[in-house]
């Protein structure tokens, strides 16, 4: 997967999660949780989501890694490359 | 489909779920969402643990609907579907009655900084920064700090601010003012964010709309199903033992007290000896009573309050509050709007109570004992509804023994365990690989909104085992 694939894949999820999310003003570089009103439960429906979808683990410790779409690619790029 | 018996079950699963609490379904709806092949047993003949109802006569009495937070909605649109979610109302008078203060409030922040400023002369910074203080709590905080430090440092000497903060909580989890200081101050600013709420159709109502949703989702459920224990061999879950048969299953996720399930179900022996040390610090939370009024058809009261936490006692004081003899109830009063479909009026008191001063009563006692405690919950209601006794015409009591006789829960505990019971309950399948446990934990995963949520979180930890 390219990064704006990633990216792409990313937004559907937080759409299925907040059908009110405003994807539009999103800034990559500003936490997501300020921006969308997504809460800790939101981040692990994110992580199970990704999980069902390309068999991907991320550890609890791994969590920070989602805390923005910029930080979100870059952690997923690796792991999703051969995708 | 579904509350087949167990002769009908197959042989293995992908996950049996065992129990079927808020937690039990969540976690059962959630894995089944996700495509896993899930079976949920409940030993009872109806699914909703003690998100339970029962009836008599023309009425229904809902057990444990009292009032939940806002986030409800969001929780229930996410694991559930829209139906339920917008099956979710406020309830917007709640009442407090005691030597100390008389008010009724909406039970939202904006209300209480009103009340704190207006009725207890405390100064507006004051106010927002305790909200700011305990909007900004988290689980994996500090535990050093009590409750009561918390309410020291920002209302010193004021108990009856005190109570005013901390009564409804100590009805709603059976915490005390020696609780960590974050378990309040998640479970309070929860409550905070926008008041109570309920769901309209009552308990019933929204436990057939979820066995309609797992059953669309395709789980297999069965009623009247009692595991005996579940299958460890070598150190893994292997299934449970049902009706003197196995069912197999890699990964068994226990809706079960906390301790019913290492003591009982899973066994001690299936633990290692640094587990079941700090197993055994957890402290489980005390047990409830409750007396149930229906009134007589075609009769009807005017609103007193949906909820009123009421006390003759003169402080705040936990220890009185599980008293045998209390003096603090909360009364729930539905009325014909909590069930449109089945319009009627019933009222349920609420206390807190220890099995062990209920369970330690001869036969003859313990009957006495409940119908004293009938007569003192009517004594109370009768200053807000001076005839409710001719109105009457059903009454019954229940007790610690009674929780415990329906839930299984040691000690008829009805709010599970103190904070560091939830830690046991997380790391219990690093310790026995595919073994799972949801239900109340750590005060903070308890109330209808904790036991869905950690449904959500241990689905998620057991979808991570199953895909591993």
């Amino acid at each position: 997967m390219t990064r704006g694939e990633i990216k792409n894949v990313i937004l559907e999820i937080i759409a299925d999660i907040d059908e009110d999310a405003d994807m539009a003003d999103l800034n990559p570089d500003e936490p997501l949780r300020d921006q969308l009103d997504l809460d800790s439960m939101d981040f692990l429906d994110i992580v199970m989501e990704l999980r069902k979808r390309y068999k991907l683990q991320i550890p609890e410790a791994d969590y920070p890694e989602l805390a923005t779409l910029t930080s979100c690619i870059n952690y997923l790029e690796p792991k999703l490359k051969a995708l | 489909m579904v509350y087949q018996s167990i002769e009908k079950a197959k042989d293995s699963y992908d996950v049996i779920v065992v129990g079927s609490g808020l937690g039990g379904l969540t976690v059962s709806n959630r894995l089944a969402r996700a495509g896993h092949r899930v079976l949920l047993l409940e030993h009872h003949h109806r699914l909703g643990g003690l998100a339970t109802w029962f009836k008599r006569k023309n009425h229904i009495f809902d057990v444990s609907l009292h009032g939940f937070p806002y986030g409800m909605v969001k929780t229930c649109r996410k694991y559930w579907n829209e139906a339920i979610k917008n099956s979710i109302v406020q309830l917007k008078h709640i009442v407090f009655d005691n030597p100390q203060f008389s008010l009724t409030t909406t039970f939202d922040r904006q209300d209480f900084t009103r009340i704190l400023q207006e009725k207890f002369g405390i100064s507006g910074t004051v106010i927002d920064d305790f909200f700011v203080t305990v909007r900004k709590m988290n689980f994996y905080d500090d535990l050093a700090m009590s409750t009561r430090e918390l309410f020291e440092e920002f209302f010193p000497g004021r108990t009856d601010v005190h109570r005013l903060l901390m009564e409804p909580i100590t009805y709603a989890n059976g915490s005390t003012l020696d609780d960590p200081a974050i378990t309040y101050g998640i479970v309070f600013s929860n409550f905070m964010d926008k008041g109570v709420f309920t769901f309209q159709g009552g308990t019933d109502h929204l436990i057939g709309m979820m066995r309609d949703e797992l059953e669309a989702n395709g789980v297999t459920i069965c009623t009247n199903s009692k595991v005996e224990r579940i299958v460890i061999e070598k150190g893994r879950v292997k299934g449970v033992m049902v009706d003197d048969r196995v069912i197999s299953a890699p990964c068994v996720i226990s809706n079960s007290g906390i301790t019913n399930t290492v003591d009982s179900l899973a066994g001690r022996e299936a633990f290692p000896e640094d587990f079941l040390d700090a197993f055994d610090k957890v402290k489980i939370n005390n047990s409830s009573c409750q007396v149930y009024m229906g009134i007589k058809p075609g009769e009807s009261f005017p609103d007193v309050g949906d909820l009123l936490f009421t006390s003759t006692a003169p402080n705040f004081d936990s220890l009185e509050m599980r008293d045998m003899k209390t003096k603090s109830r909360t009364f729930s009063i539905y009325y014909p709007q909590t069930r449109p479909a089945n319009p009627d009026y019933t009222v349920v008191a609420s206390m807190n109570g220890n099995y062990d001063d209920w369970a330690a009563l001869s036969d003859e006692e313990y009957q006495a004992a409940k119908q004293e405690m009938i007569e003192r919950s009517l004594v109370d209601l009768e200053r807000y509804i001076p005839d409710i006794r001719s109105k009457i015409d059903w009454l019954e009591a229940a007790t610690p023994k009674t929780f415990s006789r329906y839930t299984l829960h040691t000690k008829g505990a009805s709010f599970g365990t103190k904070f560091p019971g939830l830690d046991i309950s997380r790391k219990i399948f690093k310790v026995v690989p595919g073994l799972f446990h949801v239900g109340s934990v750590g005060i903070i995963m308890s109330g209808w909104l904790g036991a869905i949520n950690y449904g959500v979180i241990v689905a998620n930890d057991a979808d991570a085992f199953l895909r591993s």
